[in-house]
């Protein structure tokens, strides 16, 4: 690295940033499509993207199912994950708070991490990449096609949120409970099934994030509640709810952690998109596309 | 809830009092006192933490940087500047209380799932820190030779005396808070709980109330990490990870958040789960915790302090 001259290390810098600041990115989606419909922030988030890399090394390595079919079945088996922690932890509670939530959720993720040390140990594990490791040399500045696939899945997930949200009958449903639950109820709307599919659908991406990170940084059982910590740190500095924003504070988010890391202390790593969490809740909590007045009006 | 009976403290006071000597009696708890040190560390914790999650409503996922804090201070002051413990363990409060009072006025100004994940923040910050600043902390391995502590001459150097100095001030603040709930203040915090709007209306400077029970949560668990570090002699980073802070919320949800006795059940059962019967789980100990969590939160959200109440009001009816 050392002999690299100074404005290619930094080209260097960005590009890995933007490929984590991609993950971020569809963790902080997980978070804005749960929040939209529910009001509740699933700490669990993390785990979803855990679970999506460690079963992905089951299927794929250990069993040996070919890619785009583990890829599948990872994808239908964190989405279930996510259906059972709506239907044991979210939906029995009777009197639900902010704090019976987060607490609520904040269990389900511990108990999801637990179980997966006692199924896949403590040590982190790696996973092919999707097409090869022969890195892509892009005048001095190195690509791992990986990232190519990281980067198109977060594409391919906006593109896809775009069209469910605004072009199909459950997407549109799922808005209307976002907006009002009440009156969404009242036109016949079953919110239940709604906040149900909003799991279901969030665990679907974080697996996909986690599937598709895998190669590039291993997996272990431990990942989650950072992952998770992050993609909330993302979703808030976009402004809490929005899906451009998501996007957006993800790429920024991943961008300040890879150049802060490279360029000050790579010991402080972690500490950094923090400390930007920190920073936007103290000055902004809105985030940059947010909208304080309707952070206001929420609920909780 | 904001009437607090003498009778089972007292009953209480009377068991801390004796507890050593009936455990001294039964040969397979005699190291209870041991267990009981640990359980009362924690109860400092939960006293102050109770107050700000149970009275004031506020959420804290990061109070084990606090403890931290505490346990740091004085670990760093005693082996490496000969400070005196006891003005050790001051200086890390009021550490404690500066930090608080930092983070706190802006996160606290944050409702719900704001100040939660602010403090979430807050408190890996703070472990990062301890793991990073080797030079000051021993890194990740943590530091040893932390010196034990002796009041007026006399070490306290076993665990029945470290047992009665740790209950002391456990009694001792959990007076205090008991008059604190039961004062204008407290019936300020409730008030707060129920409604910031309302509060606010009312005349109560919710804003500074909520930064004074911070800190004041701050203080008590930078209190409890010092006299950790000082019985341990021994501290490290994973001590007050976020686990830890998780681990808190289950004493204080466990216990029952909404009364200052749920504080002192909740932690003695978590301290005696994690340091003596949860060895039977090893590495399920974590599932276990959430699943104490989950079901405590779904089926017994006023905790076991709130349970017989409840329990006796559906019978009657």
């Amino acid at each position: 690295m050392e002999s690299l001259p100074f404005f290619n290390q930094l080209l260097q810098f960005i590009v890995t940033g933007l490929t984590i600041g991609a993950i971020y990115a569809m963790v902080a989606i997980g978070f804005n499509i749960i929040y939209n419909v529910t009001e509740i922030i699933n700490l669990a988030q993390g785990e979803f993207v855990m679970l999506g890399g460690l079963v992905m090394v089951t299927v794929h390595v250990m069993w040996g199912v070919p890619l785009p079919l583990a890829f599948g079945l990872t994808v239908l088996g964190v989405t279930l994950v996510g259906v059972l922690l709506d239907r044991l932890a979210i939906r029995p509670i009777r009197k639900p708070s902010v704090m019976t939530l987060i607490i609520a959720t904040v269990a389900a993720s511990i108990i999801i991490k637990g179980v997966a040390m006692l199924i896949w140990g403590k040590s982190p594990y790696d996973l092919p990449a999707f097409s090869g490791r022969t890195p892509i040399d892009l005048g001095g500045v190195i690509i791992q096609p990986q990232y190519l696939w990281v980067v198109g899945f977060l594409v391919v997930v906006a593109i896809g949120l775009t069209w469910f949200f605004n072009r199909t009958i459950y997407g549109k449903a799922m808005s209307a409970c976002a907006d009002n639950p009440d009156a969404a109820r009242l036109v016949g709307i079953n919110v239940r099934h709604m906040v149900l599919l909003s799991f279901a659908l969030s665990a679907a991406i974080g697996a996909v994030a986690g599937l598709t990170l895998t190669p590039i940084a291993l997996m272990d059982y431990d990942r989650g509640a950072m992952l998770a910590i992050k993609g909330f740190g993302a979703a808030i500095l976009g402004g809490l709810g929005s899906f451009p924003g998501a996007i957006l504070g993800g790429l920024v988010l991943g961008l300040i952690e890879a150049l802060s890391a490279g360029l000050l202390s790579s010991g402080y790593k972690d500490a950094y998109a923090l400390i930007i969490l920190l920073a936007v809740l103290f000055i902004r909590p809105s985030g940059i596309l947010g909208n304080l007045e309707v952070t206001r009006f929420k609920r909780f | 809830m904001l009437r607090i009976h003498k009778a089972p403290m007292l009953a209480g006071a009377l068991l801390i009092l004796f507890f050593p000597w009936i455990a001294r009696q039964l040969p397979t708890i005699s190291h209870y006192p041991d267990l009981m040190v640990f359980a009362g560390i924690y109860t400092l914790i939960t006293l102050g933490l109770s107050l700000l999650m149970g009275y004031a409503g506020q959420i804290s996922l990061g109070h084990a940087a606090f403890f931290g804090i505490g346990a740091y201070v004085s670990g760093v002051l005693s082996t490496q500047f000969d400070c005196n413990p006891w003005l050790g363990m001051l200086l890390g409060a009021a550490v404690a209380a500066m930090v608080a009072v930092i983070v706190g006025a802006p996160s606290l100004k944050l409702r719900g799932h704001y100040l939660a994940m602010a403090t979430l923040a807050f408190g890996i910050i703070v472990n990062i820190v301890f793991r990073e600043e080797a030079r000051w902390t021993g890194g990740p391995d943590g530091m040893i030779g932390i010196p034990g502590l002796s009041l007026f001459g006399l070490a306290l150097d076993s665990a029945e005396k470290y047992y009665y100095l740790v209950w002391g001030i456990v009694a001792a603040v959990f007076l205090f808070s008991v008059n604190l709930i039961q004062s204008p203040a407290g019936r300020a915090l409730r008030a707060i709980h129920a409604s910031e709007a309302a509060a606010a209306a009312m005349g109560i400077p919710i804003a500074r109330y909520k930064v004074i029970v911070f800190a004041y949560s701050a203080v008590l668990g930078s209190l409890a990490g010092s006299l950790y570090a000082h019985y341990m002699n021994f501290i490290n980073p994973a001590t007050f990870d976020l686990f830890f802070s998780i681990k808190l919320v289950i004493m204080i949800a466990l216990g029952g958040m909404h009364s200052i006795w749920g504080a002192l059940v909740g932690a003695i059962i978590v301290a005696f789960l994690s340091l003596e019967w949860l060895h039977y789980f090893e590495e399920f100990e974590v599932v276990v915790y959430g699943a104490i969590l989950l079901l405590v939160t779904i089926f017994m959200p006023e905790g076991l302090v709130g349970a017989p109440a409840k329990l006796m009001a559906r019978m009657r009816r």
